[in-house]
């Protein structure tokens, strides 16, 4: 076998050795080498991004087991930036006293979730997927419950592991249907034969809920916000972010790679679980007084509209799913990157805690206003364009009525984000939050989260961009 | 010449840093980065000027140029929105327009503004309303020119009211802004229309003059009119809006709350040229497919200009005297495009309208400052005020002088040489409808000299404050001295060279009759206005008796304000508006808040899902599968 066609895997290479040069660095760099950790893990991984930011011609490798195809490069390079952000956020709680120890231990495992959604991507072949899912499943526990003396985080970590084993069996007893049923694990070959006899539609049905558990949609959701809650909140704007954007890249490509034919039964569950996941989430939002829980049924009704991309199976879909979710991760990590430098410094995460928060701290509560307006879609900012979008790709298939109904609830939605603002502008406070200055890291963040949210929408390069690679995803 | 989009950007630029800065910036440096930015791209301006004028030419005929263009948002294959640069003699002379007089203007306000509170803020908001005119002029486009449209409505709303402690600031801010809004549904309705029928917003293929972008309106009427006709009449009242014609009027006296050199700018030489400039651009769409719509914007020019005229007549305060002669001078353009055909001969109301927005520009944009460096010497906007400042302020008087001269249509002044081509262009088209532009032209020269004579000549009043009234500094006199030089020699230039309906060369003549005729009614009109106001005097006194209706009626602007108000209040507001409130309240509320109320009510019963309790999670992790599974295999 020629082994030299693995090279052809840039990305994941080049991720890899970013880790490994990160773990031996950790490891053996001496004390005065180590202060500069962190500047060497950021340069090495931005380098890496920009290495791996210009799209190839598409291959298969190991048998077809891996597949590349443009679009994925689009993908990962969102994934990327996406993870820089969170990393660049992350930076002042690393530098803590009790956590610099654990940087390398942060840096290595955030990666291999990565490297974990790299894999699942490009996989050819469900075993590949099965890895790729559980590579970017395991250390994510471990990450959530990385504050482990910490009890919110260490039950916050057993919450998570709990779910997403039981996701995962239940995921791989659906793909060992599949196997019993097809005789074969590639995503080529299912397609052919993958008509929807009963049995395959079971072994659908049983495969798909572990991706909707990683995207969190109703009813599989409840882990969320506990889960969010209880980690450290750059984690959680990580889980929200990148892991979930990852699973919606692969349910969108195996819904139409692999299961094209059985469309008019996927369609069905997929219009359910879209109203379900938008208004039960809306509904629960309105309630939520912690802003990381908040935040967290937001971002569930926020995969309830990404529904809408992948409901229509069409090209459009793509581009449009690949927008809102790039629109969304700015957005998202905007205003998780406000509250993580909030509850660092001052472990204030309750909505009256931001009552006045504009009086003392004016630009921070400006960005987040600007990435609430954005998640609520109002224009011009980039949040208005891939609603726009993604409502236009499920109208063009006939889901109107889905459509109305999600119009409906982003009037919900509209509600409780401008609570928060309401709170930061409007409302009065005895004792707002003192006045914070932000170290540079995530200044750098938020500053590109708000150009993004800003310019992602009215550049319309960017959309034009995806829109070319979606036709040949 | 892409060198032409630093024009639009570079105010665009400034505005944003100006904007974030604020009051970190000191008021002098904010003064000096807008004004010379403004230099900047009035520099490249003249040079793109010099640079077109001079090298493209082909078989005689300019050349439209686009340097720059991109497709911004595609929706279908005929429904995307470009951006882009159109440069064409129009756009290339509006450019030199609207960068000199806002340099002027910037340059001006440098010293007039001296100390004002949110002087940054002033020069910020002068430089956005620059990037919205000028993005407007150079729009290959007509959704584009909408956008900036509504920009320039924005900006216009923000400078007018920018004294916004004031509430007359504040209100006749609110008034500019809902009445040119209202005229931009007009527009925005014109531009589906026209739109729709030519599956196309680029002016290019517009006016190309091939039959087959109209062929899909041919035989299509609404209520007795051609589709087309209804498409360019609305883009016509957007035009109308934005140019203060009758009877949308009514906003820009009430502008004038502005700062001076704001009316300047906007309500002499860009914003309400605005119109002028869409019905010039969209011409040959006009001429060919609704010659109806263009004679009626000709019939509406020539009683706008009449009936502002005639208020202007007796209006003490001098901004207001300025404003309505302004709304009288965009009737003559409207009158200009009117009348004219396409062509070279038949194309001469064009090629005056444009020439006389020019010089128009130049002029009135002068008189504007000079009353703005009046009203600094003396603190106040009324007639009464004054009197006697000519030796007390020799540089604002002269200047002044010269552009009442030119508004009065005298020979050798600017504003001669463009009237007299609209009036030459008017005989043609109507004897009658030239006899009346005539009869304004006298009008004009008389409230213009009646407005010179009560400020610089008679008797000194006892002024509003103490000192004796000085001449303003540098700053304001050198844009004074520039314009005036240019009022008294832009009359010279060849304009017919360069701006033509058809962009072909045409050599202007002289209509001998009419200039002799204009010039004698000028000068008997300013010979009254000597009569009657040089020095103190019964007579308007006596006339004013004389003709108190009349004269009654005039000074309350016929009372159109009132009209309007009665329309809105006693109709609109009483029989549409208050049920419709009923209806939002006790219907509409009550169906949202019943929504929220179901909402919150859910929102009550179903927290129990959420236990925090992980085996209960995996229940129902479980069931949803199942639930699934079942009602996909039997359903």
């Amino acid at each position: 076998m020629d082994y030299s066609s693995f090279l052809q895997m840039r990305e994941e290479f080049s991720l890899l050795v970013v880790m490994v040069i990160l773990l031996v660095y950790d490891i053996f760099a001496t004390e005065k080498a180590l202060k500069q950790f962190q500047t060497v893990a950021l340069s090495l991984f931005t380098l890496h991004t920009l290495l791996n930011c210009v799209p190839r011609e598409a291959f298969a490798v190991a048998g077809g087991m891996f597949q590349y195809v443009p679009m994925q490069t689009y993908i990962k390079t969102i994934l990327n930036i996406g993870t820089l952000i969170v990393l660049l956020q992350a930076h002042k709680y690393l530098d803590e006293d009790a956590n610099r120890v654990k940087r390398g231990e942060f840096y290595f495992l955030t990666l291999s979730t990565l490297l974990g959604m790299y894999f699942m991507i490009s996989s050819g072949n469900f075993l590949m997927f099965f890895i790729g899912l559980e590579t970017a499943s395991i250390p994510m526990a471990t990450l959530v419950a990385f504050d482990k003396y910490n009890k919110k985080a260490a039950e916050a970590g057993a919450k998570y592991i709990l779910s997403a084993v039981f996701a995962s069996s239940i995921s791989v007893f659906g793909i060992s249907l599949i196997y019993g049923s097809t005789g074969t694990l590639y995503f080529n070959d299912i397609a052919t034969v993958f008509t929807g006899t009963p049995l395959q539609l079971m072994a659908f049905v049983f495969f798909s809920v572990g991706l909707f558990f990683k995207i969190s949609l109703v009813p599989f959701h409840l882990w969320t916000p506990d889960v969010y809650e209880g980690s450290q909140t750059n984690i959680t704007s990580y889980l929200s972010v990148i892991s979930k954007g990852a699973a919606v890249f692969v349910l969108f490509t195996l819904l139409v790679k692999v299961f094209p034919k059985i469309i008019s039964d996927w369609q069905p569950i997929l219009y359910g679980l879209a109203v379900l996941s938008i208004t039960v989430a809306n509904v629960f939002a309105i309630r939520q007084q912690n802003l990381k829980r908040f935040l967290a049924f937001s971002s569930i009704s926020q995969a309830g509209y990404i529904l809408l991309a992948i409901i229509s199976g069409t090209a459009l879909g793509m581009a449009s799913l690949v927008y809102f979710v790039l629109v969304y991760m700015f957005s998202n990590l905007a205003a998780f990157g406000v509250l993580s430098v909030i509850e660092q410094r001052t472990s204030k995460v309750q909505m009256n805690d931001y009552n006045g928060l504009y009086q003392t701290n004016p630009k921070l509560s400006f960005v987040m206003m600007l990435a609430l307006f954005s998640l609520a879609g109002i224009p011009p900012f980039a949040g208005f364009f891939s609603k726009f979008f993604i409502f236009s790709a499920a109208a063009q298939q006939g889901f109107y009525v889905l459509v109305f109904i999600a119009l409906l609830n982003t009037i919900i939605s509209l509600y409780y984000y401008l609570l928060v603002i309401k709170a930061m502008f409007l409302n009065t406070n005895e004792q707002p939050i003192e006045t914070i200055t932000s170290d540079i890291p995530v200044k750098i963040s938020l500053v590109f989260c708000t150009i993004g949210i800003l310019f992602v929408g009215l550049v319309s390069t960017f959309y034009d961009q995806i829109a070319v690679f979606s036709f040949g995803m | 010449m892409q060198y032409t989009l630093l024009i639009v950007l570079l105010p665009l630029i400034s505005f944003i840093f100006l904007g974030l800065m604020d009051s970190k910036l000191k008021p002098k440096v904010a003064g000096i980065i807008g004004t010379s930015v403004l230099g900047i791209i009035t520099a490249l301006s003249y040079t793109a000027a010099f640079e077109y004028f001079t090298m493209h030419k082909i078989a005689g005929v300019y050349e439209r140029l686009i340097p720059l263009h991109i497709e911004w948002v595609r929706f279908t294959e005929f429904l995307h929105i470009d951006l882009g640069i159109l440069l064409d003699p129009i756009s290339i002379m509006m450019l030199v327009v609207i960068t000199t007089v806002s340099f002027m203007v910037n340059l001006y306000s440098t010293s007039y503004m001296h100390g004002e509170k949110g002087f940054q803020r002033y020069f910020a908001f002068l430089s956005l309303f620059t990037f919205s005119m000028l993005g407007l002029v150079i729009a290959t486009n007509i959704f584009q020119m909408y956008i900036f449209w509504e920009l320039v409505g924005v900006s216009s709303y923000l400078l007018i009211g920018f004294y916004y402690t004031k509430p007359s600031a504040v209100a006749a801010a609110k008034k500019a802004f809902i009445v040119t809004r209202f005229a931009d549904l007009g527009f925005l309705v014109g531009i589906l229309f026209l739109s729709f029928y030519t599956k196309t917003f680029d002016f290019g293929i517009l006016t190309s003059g091939n039959p087959n972008v109209f062929a899909s309106t041919v035989g299509v009427s609404f209520m007795g009119l051609s589709v087309m006709s209804w498409a360019m009449g609305l883009i016509f009242i957007g035009g109308a809006g934005k140019s203060a014609m009758f009877p949308l009027q009514i906003w820009l006296p009430d502008a004038m709350e502005g700062p001076t050199p704001v009316s300047a700018l906007i309500h002499a030489a860009t914003m309400v040229v605005a119109g002028v400039y869409l019905v010039a651009r969209l011409f040959p769409v006009y001429e060919v497919y609704a010659p109806d719509v263009l004679h009626g914007i000709a019939y509406i020019g020539a009683f706008t200009s009449l009936f502002a005229a005639v208020i202007a007549c007796v209006q003490t305060d001098i901004k207001r005297v300025l404003a309505f002669s302004t709304i009288s001078q965009i009737g003559f353009m409207m009158v200009g495009l009117g009348v004219s055909g396409y062509g070279a001969h038949e194309g001469l109301g064009y090629m005056a309208s444009m020439f006389h927005l020019f010089t128009h520009a130049m002029f009135k944009a002068l008189l504007f400052l000079g009353a703005g460096s009046v009203i600094h010497a003396v603190h106040s906007n009324e007639m009464k005020d004054m009197g006697g400042l000519r030796k007390y302020m020799p540089i604002t008087n002269y200047t002044f002088l010269i552009a009442c001269l030119a508004i009065a249509g005298i020979y050798p002044f600017s504003g001669f040489f463009s009237k007299d081509e609209i009036l030459a262009a008017t005989f043609e088209f109507s004897p009658y409808l030239g006899g009346v532009m005539s009869i304004i032209a006298g009008l004009t020269a008389f409230y213009m000299f009646r407005l010179y004579y009560s400020i610089f000549w008679g008797k000194g009043h006892k002024h509003a404050h103490d000192h004796t009234p000085h001449e303003s500094p540098l700053a304001m006199s050198i844009p004074l001295i520039f314009l005036a030089v240019v009022t008294i020699f832009a009359g010279f230039i060849p304009f017919g060279h360069f701006v033509t309906s058809d962009l072909a060369n045409y050599d202007i003549h002289l209509d001998m009759t009419v200039a002799v005729m204009s010039v004698s009614i000028a000068i008997f009109s300013i010979g009254i206005a000597t009569l009657m106001y040089r020095k103190e005097s019964k007579i308007p006194n006596i006339m004013g008796k004389t003709f108190s209706h009349l004269h009654k009626s005039a000074s309350n602007r016929f009372y159109i304000d009132e009209v309007y108000i009665f329309i809105t209040k006693k109709i609109i507001f009483k029989n549409i508006s208050t049920p419709i409130a009923w209806f939002d309240k006790h219907i509409i509320d009550a169906t949202m808040d019943g929504f929220a109320g179901v909402t919150q009510w859910t929102s009550v019963k179903i927290k129990g899902f959420q236990s925090g309790q992980v085996q209960q999670y995996a229940y129902i992790f479980l069931l949803g599968t199942l639930i699934i599974a079942a009602l996909v295999l039997f359903v």
